[in-house]
């Protein structure tokens, strides 16, 4: 199978491979941190790596070459730091020494760097969480000593004690809450911070009062047990989505954030995305997606738009037509002129129009802030009415009135309430991310349950986007099947690719020659000395010795579809079909049953929409459409009271993405749509989306349980405090028991669901992805292209 | 009373220490890849 490629001797760039590698030197020292001492540090992304024989391999592989002074690889993030020598090296040897050990790598850009900023607020967290955990344990260490009856003065040294410890600590750990409580008062808003904020300080100034006065009653330990509490709830919550975010960037991490410019003196150097300029002429290397909208100067290949326009087939293009930035060159070198910069391509102009139906979506009110909208003005009036009640009716002292309100309010601060939503999604988005599924927004799993509609893209959402052989005209033996196979494994073309795997299990060892990837038309090459050609049904009958013999596969053949031909020999035919997605059918006819209205609308043409739509059992169907047709069609659903999921993969779909009430969008689709979308997936099946809503839809539920527990708490401790029994002691007990009771039953979420999902082609890297690059530089340079005669 | 003066500095002064180790391990970056200590812990020849 693996027959030695000999590449063509032509090459319609001259000495392309060399420019380009020491273009690639002048990325990685672009990209790399200068230490000091002659050191640069780069940073490598390793997606292949999964275990510690893989860290192991990498860490020694590295270390043992001369220039390189240290390699450290982090497993969480699949990033390979190394500091090195760049005067003794040049860093395209640490990525081909790394590819040499067997793993893929890509260089992290200079702009990745940028992005670290989430983890500050990781660690912040953490630090408040660490400090309001000392505090909790050393004030409820005093505080169960005068429970159990430490006298006069002991207890006042016990208070004051715990008023210096409870001070730094609430100061310090409650800024995160103080924070988001201040910005929602200041817009005018309530949210849950507010009656927690309230509580905690008004606790605080209270119990500082009274133990500066020598009271009998201190709330310090409620106040701090509660920070601690909701901070854990908190920072959990913020880790999961910093996990699913670094799991999404990392994705698009792969695109190229530059392209070679080819100078006036024939040198190349790289150039950072923004400082490309119309008129430079840029060259784009087989494999590679186009970065700016531009105008083939030199050379010919295919392009697979499929992620801009839906076209599930790759165009041949030639001198002279326009490509659109974001689609991937497919079968041989492009020199581009260079007619837009990146900030006014066809990728900006769909940004804007993101950006504008962000702007027309109505404002979701998360449950949370519903729930404290009520509760907080409800909890409020409480306590002004026990303090009015103490004052006609009890002992008429403002003193103790003030204090039995203020216990009110400590009580019912909203510990249960705070952690009833934050813990239940930080069970969810656990669960899903097991079945590849990231949450970006927290709110999308609410959204998700008002969904009435789902609006699917076809090419690359319903279907993989990559086509398989459907059928097969044309019988032949196992050498020919050998033969096939060793030339269509010669391309990266798509419809090569289908054809290899066809054939996969063929182990026949062919010895394959003159390789030529004629774009446009298909792959040529001595198999065994003998001529045989792959691609296009009239370009590849045209080496028949007889052609006439071949007429039954003429007539079968489809624009699309790829026929082989050897000169001597007869021809077969491959009719290539886009696949569905798996589950794809029990995906629909689940939906259906629950009552969804299913859509689809595509850019692709209309029989291939048909096509799919009647196989799925999709009435409504709209082909030929355009980014804005799709956001308007999404747009008018909603203006109809239906609440809109839209699926979608490409740079076409991401519009209306952003306009859907929630959306979701498969980490193999373009970086834009993948941006836009709340929720990715990075598994093949589709029936992650039953999935994904049932998961939904139990959290909806735990979540209204959980706060049904905190109505219930409030029903016993409420009555106990207004009429004033709610020593510290209560407080600390019922505050506890109820926290308790919600983080328990949130864990239900973990147990069995209506779906079942098969999370075995899941890997977060996704090695399968039509989004990774190729390395940096790889060790077997493809059979170089050759221009048609 | 005695015993309290030095037994409550003493409680404090653990769960400071406890405190102060936290911080540190955090700050020199001790959680950055939690996957990969597990993964670690596997090698014979790697302390």
């Amino acid at each position: 199978m693996n027959a030695p490629a000999q590449s063509s001797a032509r090459n319609p760039f001259g000495g392309e491979k060399n420019r380009l590698r020491s273009a690639d030197q002048d990325r990685i020292l672009a990209c790399a941190h200068d230490l000091g001492n002659g050191l640069v540090q780069s940073d490598f992304h390793v997606p292949g790596m999964h275990c510690a024989g893989c860290l192991r391999k990498i860490e020694k592989g590295l270390e043992n070459l001369e220039f390189v002074d240290a390699a450290r690889a982090n497993l969480s993030t699949r990033r390979v730091t190394v500091s090195w020598r760049p005067d003794a090296a040049s860093g395209v040897a640490l990525s081909d020494a790394l590819t040499d050990l067997g793993f893929e790598n890509t260089l992290f850009d200079l702009g990745d760097f940028a992005g670290d900023g989430g983890d500050k607020t990781a660690k912040r967290l953490a630090l408040a969480v660490a400090a309001a955990g000392f505090g909790a344990a050393n004030i409820m260490l005093l505080s169960v000593s005068v429970w159990s009856g430490a006298d006069e003065t002991t207890r006042q040294l016990f208070h004051l004690i715990s008023g210096l410890i409870a001070v730094p600590v609430v100061a310090y750990s409650g800024r995160p809450f103080f924070a988001s409580a201040l910005g929602a008062l200041r817009v005018g808003r309530l949210n849950m911070d507010v009656p927690i904020s309230l509580a905690v300080l008004l606790a605080l100034g209270m119990s500082l009062y009274e133990s500066l006065t020598g009271g009998e009653y201190v709330y310090f330990d409620a106040s701090v047990t509660l920070l601690f509490f909701l901070l854990i709830g908190r920072t959990l919550d913020h880790m999961m989505r910093e996990k699913a975010r670094g799991a999404i960037t990392r994705l698009s991490r792969l695109a190229a954030k530059g392209a070679f410019v080819l100078e006036a003196d024939g040198t190349s150097r790289y150039v950072p995305l923004s400082d490309i300029e119309p008129a430079m002429t840029v060259l784009v290397p087989a494999g590679e997606r186009i970065p700016v909208d531009g105008t083939v100067g030199k050379g010919s290949s295919d392009l697979d738009r499929s992620l801009v326009t839906g076209e599930s087939l790759p165009v041949p293009i030639g001198v002279g037509d326009a490509v659109e930035a974001g689609t991937l060159n497919l079968t041989g070198p492009l020199e581009l002129r260079v007619t837009k910069t990146a900030a006014n391509s066809f990728l900006a102009e769909i940004v804007s129009m993101m950006e504008a139906a962000e702007q027309g979506k109505a404002t979701f009110s998360r449950i949370a802030d519903r729930a404290a909208a009520i509760y907080a003005p409800a909890v409020h009036l409480v306590a002004l009415a026990t303090f009015i009640g103490w004052m006609a009716f009890g002992s008429g002292d403002w003193h103790t009135a003030l204090l039995v309100a203020i216990s009110v309010l400590i009580i019912t601060c909203p510990c249960a309430l705070g952690l009833a939503v934050p813990i239940v999604h930080v069970v969810a988005a656990n669960r899903l991310m097991k079945h590849g599924i990231m949450i970006k927004d927290g709110a999308a799993l609410e959204k998700l349950c008002d969904v009435d509609t789902i609006v699917f893209d076809k090419t690359g959402t319903l279907t993989m986007g990559t086509p398989r052989v459907a059928d097969q005209i044309g019988s032949c033996d196992s050498g020919t099947a050998g033969a096939i196979a060793a030339l269509a494994s010669q391309s990266t073309h798509p419809a090569a690719k289908a054809v290899a795997a066809h054939f996969g299990d063929n182990t026949t060892t062919r010895t394959v020659t003159e390789v030529r990837e004629v774009p446009g038309s298909g792959i040529s090459a001595l198999i065994d000395g003998r001529e045989a050609r792959l691609g296009r049904a009239a370009w590849a009958f045209g080496i028949l010795e007889e052609p006439e013999k071949t007429a039954n596969v003429a007539e079968g053949m489809d624009g699309g579809d790829v026929v082989f031909a050897c000169r001597d020999g007869s021809a077969i035919g491959f009719a290539l079909k886009d696949r569905l997605r798996p589950a794809a059918s029990e995906t629909v006819k689940a939906l259906t049953a629950d009552g969804i209205k299913l859509m689809i609308l595509s850019g692709d043409n209309e029989r291939a929409v048909a096509d799919i739509a009647r196989s799925l059992g999709i009435d409504d169907y709209r082909s030929g459409q355009t980014p804005a047709d799709k956001i308007r069609t999404v747009e008018a659903l909603q203006a109809d009271g239906r609440h809109v999921l839209m699926l979608g993969d490409g740079i076409n779909d991401a519009p209306a993405l952003a306009a859907g009430h929630v959306s979701m969008a498969p980490s193999t689709g373009s970086d834009v749509g993948r941006l836009a979308a709340d929720l990715v997936f990075m598994n093949e099946r589709l029936d992650v989306i039953p999935f994904t809503r049932d998961i939904a839809l139990r959290t909806d539920r735990l979540v209204k349980q959980n706060f049904a527990l905190a109505v219930l708490y409030n029903c016993i401790a409420v009555p106990l405090a207004v009429f004033g029994f709610a020593t510290p002691l209560i407080a600390a007990i019922a505050m506890s028991a109820s926290s308790i009771a919600v983080v328990a039953n949130s864990m239900r979420l973990s147990l069995g669901t209506r779906f079942a999902i098969d999370s075995t082609s899941l890997d977060g890297s996704d090695s399968k992805s039509r989004y990774l690059k190729r390395p940096v530089s790889g060790p077997a340079p493809k059979p170089t292209a050759e221009q048609p005669a | 009373m005695t015993n309290l003066l030095l037994l409550i500095p003493v409680a404090l002064g653990l769960g400071l220490l406890g405190l102060i180790a936290f911080v540190w391990s955090l700050k020199s970056g001790q959680y950055d890849d939690l996957d990969g200590a597990a993964a670690r812990i596997l090698e014979d020849d790697n302390i």
